[in-house]
């Protein structure tokens, strides 16, 4: 291993993947990635895969349009000789009650602000784009065609080889257990494999974000929780786009090789970073399925297993630097949607690490929000 | 043996994938899962799972009771949805 860097990005995730991309795609030599397992095995590995625009303020539609954008192309500037396998099916929101639906309606006003082309729908449209969903209890639906899935491993995989060829070096199975300040500034990472001295470090450890941060004595208000997912067997193609209800507290999605994904959110998880499975979640999503997709219930589950979102006061994620520590960067707090941020996430970081002109002003996603009380809360989580 | 070979017949992933995936640096069983859908499917591994690890370990020189394979997770064997539901609702009463 390296014992000295210009950059030290700490996560294999997405987001760490992504940013060491774009800062060595900008010229800077001596990037090292830290993970202490293998790339991809966290969060974003364990993600539903879907990306959507539907976002209920103006900061998460503008970032989520641009990396849907990015995510069009993905193959071609990544040069990617497998396939990150992005398929623009749209997402079907629905909603079983009034109140959700006069929220759709303020949401589409700020997506149509940022050209999105999202629409509402009666029960009755919802049924023709998914002829089998049980429309007795929906009240509408939103709609865009634009939104998508793509494959999380094959997609960090894209950036983790790009990555490598412009010369990042990845270490694996790397643990960082300390990282080292002088002064008011970092001067270094502490891992299980050695030391390395550096002036910049980047926390990308989303779950793990509170934990690196208390190590230079950085306070954020995040936690982690689980949240699990579930897989069938592979069937024949029958349903286009992604279904997802917050009322319902669902999302379910048939993939490129077949088989449904579906998961659900649970604020009663206990917020202690286990990642095992429960039989709660198997039964309360298999009642969900069962009422609003009745088809769907009789596919065979033949895994579930979880994940862990790392959760802002707004649900909104933190791209910032220390205040008081020099050279310590942020990108964590994605509450459930680092994947679908994954490509400006590393434009983001690397523009504000290297000083640079922002492509999308995400200045409003600071650390200081949670001071001020400066908070605009995102209405549109599962 | 032949590298075309399937041996994940969930996914149809072949030996020869699998060799060079391992030749790339990618040689755990998780990472070469998430490449190739190997142990995603119906049978969880069951059928592929020890396969890909003896090519895992005569390549890198470990011994095959010392390569990790993927976490064991529920259900043991596939259940259909609408069981789980019935049983859920049955819970309820």
């Amino acid at each position: 291993m390296k014992n000295s860097a210009e950059v030290v990005i700490i996560g294999g995730g997405i987001s760490g993947c992504s940013t060491a991309y774009n800062l060595a795609k900008k010229g800077v030599k001596n990037i090292v990635v830290l993970e202490k397992n293998y790339i991809c095995s966290g969060s974003t590995g364990r993600c539903g895969a879907g990306v959507r625009m539907q976002w209920g303020t103006e900061m998460n539609c503008k970032i989520a349009k641009k990396s849907i954008e990015f995510y069009e192309h993905a193959n071609e500037i990544l040069e990617y000789d497998r396939d990150v396998e992005f398929k623009q099916s749209g997402y079907l929101l629905i909603a079983d009650n009034e109140k959700e639906i006069e929220q759709f309606k303020k949401n589409i006003v700020v997506q149509h602000e940022c050209g999105i082309p999202s629409s509402l729908l009666t029960p009755e449209e919802a049924k023709k784009i998914v002829p089998y969903l049980n429309t007795d209890m929906l009240k509408g639906a939103a709609y865009c065609s634009k939104d998508g899935f793509l494959n999380p491993f094959k997609t960090t995989d894209a950036f983790y080889r790009a990555a490598k060829r412009l010369g990042v070096k990845f270490n694996t199975f790397t643990e960082v257990t300390g990282i080292i300040k002088e002064k008011g500034r970092v001067t270094g990472v502490e891992t299980n494999k050695g030391v390395i001295h550096t002036n910049i470090v980047v926390n990308a450890t989303n779950a793990y974000s509170k934990s690196i941060c208390d190590m230079i004595g950085l306070g954020i208000p995040v936690y982690s929780e689980r949240h699990q997912i579930l897989v069938t067997e592979p069937v024949e193609p029958m349903q286009e786009p992604m279904v997802m209800s917050f009322g319902l507290n669902l999302y379910v999605q048939q993939s490129p090789e077949g088989s449904f994904i579906m998961g659900r959110g649970d604020n009663s998880e206990p917020r202690d970073l286990r990642i095992t499975s429960s039989w709660h979640f198997a039964e309360e999503m298999a009642k969900t399925i069962d009422a609003v997709l009745p088809p769907i219930s009789k596919l065979r589950v033949v895994r579930q297993w979880a994940g862990l979102y790392n959760m802002t006061p707004d649900k909104q994620p933190i791209y910032d630097k220390a205040e008081n520590v020099e050279g310590f960067y942020l990108a964590v707090g994605f509450s459930g949607h680092g994947f679908m941020f994954g490509p400006i996430t590393g434009v983001a970081m690397s523009e504000m690490i290297l000083g640079e002109k922002p492509t999308v002003d995400v200045s409003m996603l600071n650390l200081d929000r949670f001071r001020t009380g400066n908070l605009i809360l995102e209405p549109s989580v599962v | 043996m032949d590298e075309n070979t399937i041996i994940c017949r969930c996914s149809d992933v072949t030996l020869k994938q699998v060799r060079d995936l391992i030749n790339d640096g990618y040689v755990t069983y998780d990472e070469i899962k998430r490449i190739t859908r190997i142990g995603m499917g119906p049978c969880q591994g069951k059928t592929c799972g020890q396969l890909v690890m003896r090519e895992i370990a005569n390549a890198t020189g470990q011994n095959i009771k010392d390569v990790k394979f993927q976490t064991t997770r529920p259900p043991a064997v596939g259940v259909k949805l609408g069981l789980i539901a019935e049983e859920g609702r049955r819970n309820e009463e």
